[in-house]
């Protein structure tokens, strides 16, 4: 029970006042920021780091708990009622949920989504609290080999084994290492890939390209199809209460999707799609309504919502615990902790306990305030909803313009962000993954460092990766995630065939 | 091999992997001018050597995609608004590169996505784009004390 001790005093570092008003600050911020349609909590955050950079480390990362948590909810808001998912994760939320709002039933399914992901968010932040010592103990074992081998699970299952063209996603992913090599090598002090541009010394900040792949190239991307779609938004009307039934209904699915959700968060297998998928395909098994199913069942929003934001808060095992981002949102966050040098993984836990457990507790914080905040200022968060497009869409940019610039004041800077703005749209338009891009910049450099200390360790013999039982494991385990989708792919057009 | 009538080769696809090819070989040129400082390992040429490998066995993939015409399905586009948007980031770029201060710029850049997203009153936006401007550049220079590149307007405040 050591975990709970340290989760106390870790309260006692979140509940100082200043600490409060971060955490408040960033739910607010976090969420009248995520609930604009077409920006998920990757956006939110990365949108919000300017913010924190002028505050000290636990504050800002205290805010960032906020920001995470409440872009999660916004992002909820919006699938509910204008049906555009911010991201994948809400796709099934905006199922059922949108057929309820057109159902007038919004207020109910904005509820359920909100309670579920409290009830989610706390049971898997307790998982976090009592998972993570025992995984610090695990991973301080590892040696350089074993982390590098991590890391390559980690990318194949980002990139390869869950999207829809594995071939797509590892392209994603290797533009996201190539980037990660732009700058000066630290270990041998030559640059790489800056063509004798100063500004690219210093490593492509990681802010400027999730800020450009998803607010500008998301900005061209809508405005490149206007014609073609336009959204609308559900008014929310009749009471927000859950009845007596709606609770009954929903608490079982809060429940069984925090299963799904937080287990495959943790394991270090990325993206919340899966999770949310497998929930709302096992309540549309199990409802005592079947009926109630495409036309709007509240077991359809309390069980994909619950799993999604109990495997966010899964994805900080991996964060935390060994400094692996299993999804973009996590690699914003592992960018923010960067900011102040300070690298998650088991040593974060020894050397910076005070801040670990701080940020813990202000998950709990953050999601409770969410709770009550989020029902009666739901009027508020509607109103940002009916911004005009256009405007909504100029005001994101101006803001992605300025944050980028305030960062790093060079005009070189903003054609970087034009550039990922352009790639981003590209790769909307070919349906290439974006979220592989920005882990794979981000875990590229540590996985490189992770590979050249095992070589020097070994004196340039690559075998040392397989003679590890541990990392030979990892390897074999990562090699097997990025064949599999090609086997069953192939399978999958074996029974085409004989159709 | 056979291959359906419906499936056309995608000159789209065939780009990506062209370009993917050309970021191999930049990788590659790039890194055969690093210096190995240990005589054991390879040290910083490791990573480019990989990603250049891989960049090209993707290129290979995205070819034969490309050949098949597996891509997704792709909508119509409106080239119109993406130049206007583009169009006012490299305003925005030049203005701050030659020190006139973000603010016009801004409220350009504001103007004309707005513009691009079908509004018709570009005075009013570009009005409504220079307060949005003013007001982030007080947050962000006064309140969180950021420095942001000034121009002539800038300096009034």
């Amino acid at each position: 029970m050591e975990a709970f001790a340290s989760l106390a005093d870790g309260l006692v570092v979140a509940i100082q006042p200043a600490n409060l008003l971060f955490a408040l600050i960033g739910v607010l911020l976090g969420t009248a920021v995520g609930v604009l349609p077409g920006i998920g909590p990757a956006l939110t955050v990365a949108l919000l780091l300017p913010i924190t950079f002028k505050l000290d480390p636990a504050g800002s990362i205290i805010m960032f708990a906020g920001i995470y948590y409440g872009g999660m909810y916004g992002g909820s808001t919006t699938a509910i009622l204008i049906n555009t998912p911010g991201e994948s994760a809400s796709m099934a939320t905006a199922l059922e949920g949108n057929l309820m709002a057109k159902a007038g039933r919004g207020g109910p399914a904005l509820a359920t989504a909100a309670i579920g992901s409290f009830v989610a968010g706390t049971i898997a932040t307790l998982g976090l609290t009592l998972l993570a010592p025992y995984l610090v103990d695990i991973a301080v074992s590892f040696g350089p080999e074993d982390y590098f081998a991590l890391m390559v699970v980690a990318f194949v299952t980002v990139s390869a084994t869950f999207g829809d063209s594995p071939v797509r996603g590892l392209t994603s992913l290797f533009i996201g290492l190539m980037l990660g090599l732009v700058g000066i090598d630290l270990l041998s002090g030559q640059s790489r890939l800056s063509f004798g541009v100063p500004e690219l010394y210093d490593n492509i900040e990681v802010t400027t390209l999730a800020v450009g792949l998803f607010a500008v190239g998301e900005a061209l991307y809508v405005a490149s199809r206007r014609h073609i779609q336009e959204e609308k938004l559900e008014a929310v009307r009749g009471s927000l209460w859950m009845t007596k039934e709606d609770w009954k209904r929903s608490w079982k699915p809060w429940l069984r999707g925090t299963m799904f959700g937080f287990p495959i968060g943790a394991l270090p297998a990325g993206g919340a799609e899966i999770p949310t998928f497998l929930s709302y395909a096992t309540e549309r098994r199990l409802t005592k309504h079947p009926e109630d199913f495409g036309k709007g069942a509240i077991e359809g929003v309390a069980g994909p919502e619950a799993a999604n934001n109990a495997s966010a808060a899964g994805t900080l095992v991996p964060l935390l615990t060994l400094g692996l981002p299993t999804s973009a949102t996590a690699a914003m966050m592992l960018a923010g902790f960067q900011q102040y040098n300070i690298n998650p993984g088991p040593l974060l836990f020894a050397q910076n306990a005070d801040l670990v457990w701080g940020l813990i507790a202000s998950l709990f914080i953050a999601n409770a305030m969410l709770l009550v905040l989020n029902l009666p200022l739901v009027g508020l968060w509607v109103k940002l909803l009916t911004i005009p497009q256009p405007w909504l869409y100029a005001g994101i940019l101006v803001f992605a313009t300025m944050g980028t610039i305030a960062a790093n004041p060079s005009p070189v800077e903003l054609m970087m962000l034009t550039v990922f703005g352009v790639l981003g749209f590209l790769m909307r338009r070919f349906d290439f993954p974006i979220a592989p891009v920005i882990v794979g910049m981000i875990l590229g450099p540590l996985a490189e460092s992770q590979l050249r200390r095992a070589l020097s360790i070994s004196l340039g013999d690559p075998m040392t990766l397989l003679q590890s039982p541990i990392s030979a494991t990892l390897l074999t385990i990562a090699l097997i995630a990025l064949v599999l989708p090609f086997f069953l792919k192939g399978l999958g057009r074996f029974k085409a065939v004989e159709d | 091999m056979a291959t359906s009538p419906q499936r056309r080769v995608d000159v789209a696809g065939l780009v990506i992997a062209v370009i993917l090819l050309v970021l191999a070989a930049v990788v590659w040129w790039d890194m055969s001018k690093l210096q190995i400082l240990s005589p054991y390992d390879l040290g910083p040429k490791v990573m480019p050597i990989i990603v250049s490998g891989c960049l090209t066995l993707l290129a290979i993939g995205n070819a034969i995609g490309a050949l098949r015409g597996d891509l997704p399905a792709r909508d119509s586009l409106d080239w119109k608004p993406i130049i206007l948007i583009l169009g006012a980031l490299a305003c925005l770029i030049v203005l701050i590169r030659f020190g006139g201060g973000f603010m016009i710029g801004t409220a350009l850049l504001f103007a004309a996505t707005s513009t691009a997203f079908g509004r018709r009153a570009f005075v009013t936006d570009f009005i409504i784009g220079a307060v949005i401007a003013l007001i982030v550049y007080v947050l962000f220079a006064k309140l969180l004390t950021l420095s942001l590149p000034a121009g002539p307007l800038e300096r009034l405040f």
